[in-house]
């Protein structure tokens, strides 16, 4: 087990370590293991070096660098690192090297963390595997026969092997808290517009948040402190901004109104349900009052994601096109050319998504299927709202089951859809849910349940994260 | 207006590719047809519900036109811009002939 980014920190800051050697731990670790999990599409070892020794020579001087002094962390490689290769796990960015870094990034840096490397991903955030990766696909650090979920995969595995006691990842549909529950890690999807999506690279713009995996709920806790807040690069980034989340993470739970949500049982295996069952009475022993609750249109979560992402998909990967940056394959002529780019630049996950979104979008279908998606998008919000009105939070699994065998469902494009079932509702709704691990399945593997809130939830939803990791 | 489960067709699918600027081989055209049409299959499940009276929701948060203060600020550096572009002429982005082609 590694140390958590807070002990780091504390060391690092009162000269109890150094920083370059935090960096050394890790990076030996990358090298035993990184061969077999693949969590990487870049380890920036010099890049490392080079910042965790300006860390130490701050402390020495007398500064601080700030809450995540010394800390590695893993970027998912959707975020624009500037000059440091942004591929988004596809051919069409390979080699891309961005004029800019994302605001997350700025500001984990400007917190003291030190970027360690650039994980791997579902090409263009596209899956629920990360075998989707024009690279190769990342495995599950406890079993490696496993996928490690998607598509924040790479930032999941690197957590839970040790190779960063932090990630970040992005959340569209549940990148962020899949691959976390499939590897035993904490993972937070937050409040639409309350993390600066400025340099994540754009897969569905009305859906996308940022947000961080960790060891546990209190590192959880100060990244996102560190990456929220207003960015004026944003324009929907909310102004009022994310409250603190640290200073209650200890209050417990004693009179919170508990909704357990009966539509997300079905369909579920047994083994995960009956963790979900544990994390319920564990909740309630600790005083929450937990009671079941019927959100009834969730279940169309699932049509209303599928229009919705990949028809704003098909608009945002408009821009890959040869011109400007990434693949161009040359043709006597630029439309000709787009096309040899985009065919062969692009994988065929990230093609049907693309066929898909353009079809819900094109003329005689938009009613029937974009403008439909988004009345059901409205239902499930309406929903939600309506059971926030008896509950403080909500509790469901993160995921069917436990992480599946590589290749599983590769060859069923809907079957792979279904594994997003329990985290795409939230992504419509915009609001808050993370993943915390609570024990294992039958087969062993690690098992997440899923904390649901309501917009600007945050505080609260992590009080009750953290009674649950003491109780696991 | 046609119900979400009309099927799509191999056609369907060969225009909407070239509309997104995708070549597919007939191989590919035939594995994406049949793989579309099992997805919107599924999709069949919105037909059953009422949706006169509900408003469609775009986004989580009602749209509001964001704009700064008209005062010039930093820009990304152009060199450092061009750099990543495939083929560049005179600081711009060059492009083959655009003239001449099928709109």
């Amino acid at each position: 087990m590694t140390d958590t980014a807070l002990a780091i920190a504390a060391d690092v800051r009162a000269r109890r370590r150094r920083a370059v050697d935090v960096v050394e731990e890790h990076l030996a670790r990358i090298v035993e293991r990184e061969r077999d999990i693949h969590a990487f599409n870049l380890v920036t070892a010099p890049r490392a070096r080079e910042e965790a020794a300006e860390i130490d020579r701050r402390v020495a001087a007398g500064d601080d660098p700030g809450p995540l002094a010394g800390v590695p962390v893993a970027l998912k490689d959707n975020l624009c690192t500037r000059g440091v290769p942004t591929t988004c796990s596809s051919r069409i960015l390979a080699g891309w090297r961005p004029p800019y870094d994302a605001t997350v990034v700025a500001r984990l840096r400007a917190a003291g963390a030190v970027t360690i490397g650039k994980s791997n991903l579902d090409e263009f955030a596209m899956g629920s595997s990360t075998e989707n990766s024009a690279f190769g696909p990342t495995l599950n650090p406890h079993d490696i026969t496993r996928v490690a979920g998607g598509s924040s995969g790479g930032s999941a595995a690197a957590v839970a092997a040790g190779f960063a006691p932090i990630a970040l990842g992005s959340d569209t549909g549940g990148s962020i808290r899949l691959p976390a529950a499939f590897c035993g890690v904490v993972g937070v999807k937050p409040t639409y517009g309350t993390v600066s999506r400025y340099g994540l690279v754009a897969f569905a713009s009305s859906l996308d948040q940022v947000g961080p995996l960790a060891t546990t709920v209190a590192d959880a806790a100060i990244v996102l402190e560190v990456i929220g807040g207003h960015d004026p690069r944003d324009s929907t980034s909310i102004p009022v901004g994310l409250g603190p989340i640290t200073p209650t993470l200890r209050d417990g739970v004693r009179g919170l109104r508990i909704g357990i949500i009966e539509e997300l049982r079905e369909g579920i295996d047994g083994d995960v349900l009956a963790r979900v069952d544990a994390a319920a009475d564990a909740l309630e022993a600790a005083g929450a009052v937990l009671d079941v609750v019927s959100v009834p249109s969730v279940h169309y979560g699932l049509t209303a994601y599928y229009l919705i992402a990949p028809a704003e998909a098909s608009s945002n990967l408009a821009r890959y096109d040869g011109v400007r940056y990434g693949l161009r394959v040359e043709r006597p002529d630029t439309t000709a050319m787009m096309a040899a780019t985009r065919s062969a630049g692009f994988g065929p996950e990230v093609k049907r998504r693309i066929m898909l979104g353009t079809y819900a979008l094109s003329a005689g279908y938009y009613d029937a299927y974009y403008g439909k998606a988004l009345k059901v998008r409205r239902l499930i919000a309406s929903a939600f709202d309506a059971a926030y009105e008896r509950f403080d939070l909500l509790l469901s699994p993160t995921a069917p089951t436990t992480a599946f065998e590589l290749g599983a469902r590769s060859a069923n494009p809907l079957a792979m859809y279904l594994t997003d079932v329990c985290t795409i509702p939230t992504n419509l709704a915009g609001h808050p849910a993370m993943s915390v691990p609570f024990g294992s399945g039958a087969d062993g593997l690690p098992v997440g349940v899923q904390l649901l809130a309501p917009t600007l939830g945050e505080a609260t939803m992590f009080r009750a994260a953290a009674v649950l990791e003491e109780a696991r | 207006m046609p119900a979400v489960s009309d099927s799509i067709s191999r056609d369907d699918v060969a225009h909407v590719a070239r509309l997104a600027r995708l070549e597919l081989t007939p191989d590919e055209l035939e594995t994406y047809t049949g793989q579309l049409a099992s997805v919107l299959a599924h999709f069949h499940d919105i037909d059953a519900l009422d949706l006169a009276a509900v408003a469609p929701m775009t986004q989580p948060y009602p749209l509001v036109n964001v704009l700064r203060d008209d005062e010039p600020g930093p820009t990304l550096d152009r060199d450092e811009v061009l750099a990543e572009a495939p083929s560049v002429e005179a600081g711009r982005f060059a492009v083959p002939p655009i003239l001449g082609e099928e709109p």
